[in-house]
């Protein structure tokens, strides 16, 4: 069960590579957080119940629900147009991800643990390098938060592989969200918006030498 | 102790953060001071004691705790002169002293923590908080350097997470899930290689944001440049220090397993890059404080190599980071007086300090020839001892073309520096410059003279403390 939520979440990022809507990126960021919950909820099993239960929440409320509703929010009350902007067309793109999904793929047969499922290994890595990729090409400042954000659903997925020996490290993972909560509390209070007229990375070009 | 220190910053910066009188601001620096001291003396006294189980107060925790505590008293002074010559809004000033007293209070209990996950968690405390000093002047420079600085600090403290969750990997496989650092270098030669290998690359990567090395760092350029000068100075030595212990105590680690002469590779290569970056943004920088921002990823690049370089190289890496804090402090300091004379850090619209201004003329002058290295700086003390190991080690082509490069760097410093002590400055209106109090210098003079006296001639307790620190890493 676990392993096909993995690939749900894997499908979900050669989605968002070929995603025109700033939208279908919120949609796919909340779909991901109800993944998250679900591989939470069956793989954490031996973990204490206070424990498990904060996790199991915090996936949910925050991840699923507050930080998708949060940014569309945010995206209307901006007025910030609904295409990606992307710089490179979604069909390189979509090649490029594949392409990080097959490496990962070609990498994780280089470990030798028996301890440690390869799948959650290929998964972190194909989403930590889709969010970098997400950054490094897409055009507004909320787009990289978006990126940002994937690349801690990442993180998180990485986590639960060791979340039963050491749940401590999953509740550190989480300590992440105040980043998250950083980059969404400067695009609300819109100062962004307000100082730099256009939500756009082009203004973010005057520190330079 | 560390508990009491902890809570007792906690409050101090919470009162701050909520008080808005003049007076009672004063009360509460001072009184976070005295407290940053009671912790440094009571750590000197119990050396290698461990308290709260995630803390202990080693020799390199020590030396840079000392260090943190010599520069936090002359920065939180140059904050004041900073602040009083700006319109004083209470509002940003107790948002400034708090932010600063939570920065101060994460780096030294970031240096003192023995265990992986808490320098994590204490590392991340300080983006947050320095974010706030960069965006003091809340203008749109400071905005984009603060969204910068976050973002990329942001990313590179999830990659030093996945790396510690790789190494939580390699530690089950091990048959322990302890990760405080002592189990690590003990455990070290067992591990598995492939995950130690991913380990190391994330982890050094991410820490390479806070130390100001290729690849990450770029965003603490202009953090360095946008934050008020105080606290720049903070950022460019003692929050650099965070980063060194960071790549220092998993380099220890790295060192006692098999994947050591890798690992120098890796560093090797960052290294070289930083100097090389360093060397080129220095030869075209404008602007007076980028460029000791830039001279400081040249002397992270330097440490980092004689960490690579090994032998005498450990303890001239350990005393290079420390000599360089105390100079680059001072240096921007002394910025903040720069500013106030010729109101922008352009080399172009500044010119004949000396005419304007001569203890602080004096004091760049003489930082330009400790920052440079030249005798009898302390740092061309550990320099040499760097280029010797490097020989020594066979990194002959390494060393001819860092000495190259250094070279460069010297000359490009020198240009500028000299650029502003005595060409005229163009159009520049004499008539309504502000008079600088000489002795706003003085500090500068002690950290100045500090990295001279432990260079040339070290107390013999400041030396047992860098070996102490080194001990654990192959001779």
């Amino acid at each position: 069960m676990t392993n096909v939520l993995l690939i749900v979440f894997m499908i979900s990022l050669l989605y968002l590579s070929i995603a025109h809507q700033l939208l279908t990126y919120i949609k796919i960021l909340g779909s991901q957080g109800v993944i998250l919950f679900g591989i939470a909820l069956i793989e954490l099993n031996q973990i204490n119940a206070v424990n498990l239960a904060f996790v199991l929440l915090e996936t949910i409320a925050f991840k699923a629900i507050l930080i998708p509703s949060f940014l569309n929010y945010v995206m209307k009350k901006n007025n910030i147009t609904r295409d990606a902007e992307p710089f490179l067309p979604n069909f390189i793109s979509l090649i490029i991800i594949t392409s990080i999904i097959i490496g990962m793929f070609v990498l994780s047969s280089a470990i030798v643990d028996s301890k440690i499922s390869k799948i959650y290994f290929v998964v972190a890595l194909s989403t930590l390098f889709t969010g970098l990729y997400i950054i490094v090409t897409r055009k507004k400042i909320i787009t990289h938060v978006m990126g940002y954000l994937v690349i801690e659903n990442g993180v998180f997925i990485l986590s639960l592989a060791v979340g039963n020996e050491m749940p401590m490290l999953v509740n550190l993972g989480i300590l992440l969200d105040i980043f998250a909560s950083i980059f969404l509390l400067g695009l609300f209070v819109n100062k962004i918006g307000d100082i730099l007229k256009d939500v756009d990375v082009d203004q973010l070009k005057n520190l330079k030498d | 102790m560390i508990g009491l220190y902890l809570s007792g910053a906690l409050i101090i910066g919470c009162s701050l953060f909520f008080n808005r009188d003049k007076k009672i601001n004063y009360l509460l620096v001072v009184a976070f001071l005295i407290l940053q001291t009671a912790l440094t003396i009571y750590e000197c006294n119990h050396i290698n004691f461990v308290q709260l189980n995630y803390f202990s107060s080693d020799a390199l925790a020590l030396l840079m705790l000392i260090t943190l505590n010599i520069i936090s008293i002359p920065a939180m002074y140059h904050s004041y002169v900073y602040l009083s010559d700006k319109r004083d809004n209470p509002r940003h000033r107790a948002f400034y002293f708090a932010a600063m007293v939570m920065l101060l209070t994460a780096i030294s209990a970031a240096y003192l923590a023995n265990h992986i996950a808490v320098t994590w968690i204490f590392v991340e405390l300080t983006t947050l908080s320095a974010s706030v000093l960069i965006y003091h002047r809340r203008n749109n420079h400071s905005l984009e350097g603060t969204w910068k600085y976050v973002f990329v600090c942001a990313i590179s403290i999830t990659l030093v997470f996945i790396g510690i969750l790789f190494l939580s990997f390699a530690l089950h496989q091990a048959g322990t899930d302890d990760l405080s650092f002592a189990v690590l270098i003990k455990k070290a030669p067992e591990l598995n290689l492939f995950w130690l290998r991913l380990a190391f690359v994330f982890i050094f990567t991410g820490f390479t944001a806070k130390l100001g090395l290729v690849p990450m760092y770029t965003a603490g350029i202009d953090a360095k440049d946008k934050a008020p000068s105080p606290a720049g100075a903070l950022l460019s030595s003692v929050l650099m220090n965070v980063g060194f212990v960071g790549v220092f105590r998993f380099y220890t680690v790295i060192a006692n397993s098999p994947l050591h002469a890798w690992a120098n590779h890796v560093m090797l290569i960052a290294a070289l890059l930083s100097i090389f970056v360093s060397a080129v943004y220095m030869t075209k920088v404008k602007n007076i404080k980028r460029m000791f921002a830039y001279s400081s990823i040249e002397h992270a690049g330097i440490v980092i190599l004689g960490l690579v370089a090994g032998g005498i190289g450990y303890y001239a890496a350990v005393l290079h980071i420390v000599l360089h804090a105390f100079i680059k402090a001072s240096f921007f300091f002394q910025m903040g007086q720069i500013y106030r004379i010729y109101k922008s850090k352009s080399i172009y619209d500044s010119g004949n300090y000396f005419k304007y201004n001569l203890t602080g003329s004096i004091v760049m002058l003489l930082g330009f020839f400790s920052a440079t290295a030249m005798p009898p700086s302390g740092l061309f003390i550990s320099e040499f001892l760097i280029f010797r190991s490097l020989f020594e080690s066979n990194y002959l082509a390494v060393l001819i073309i860092v000495i190259i490069l250094l070279t460069v760097i010297i000359w490009a410093f020198g240009k500028n520096i000299f650029k502003l002590l005595f060409s005229p400055a163009v159009d520049f209106d004499e008539d309504s410059i502000e008079k600088i109090n000489p002795a706003e210098s003085i500090s500068q003079f002690i950290l100045l003279g500090l990295a001279v006296y432990l260079g040339i001639n070290p107390p013999n307790e400041f030396v047992t403390l860098i070996q102490e620190a080194i001990k654990n890493l192959p001779q």
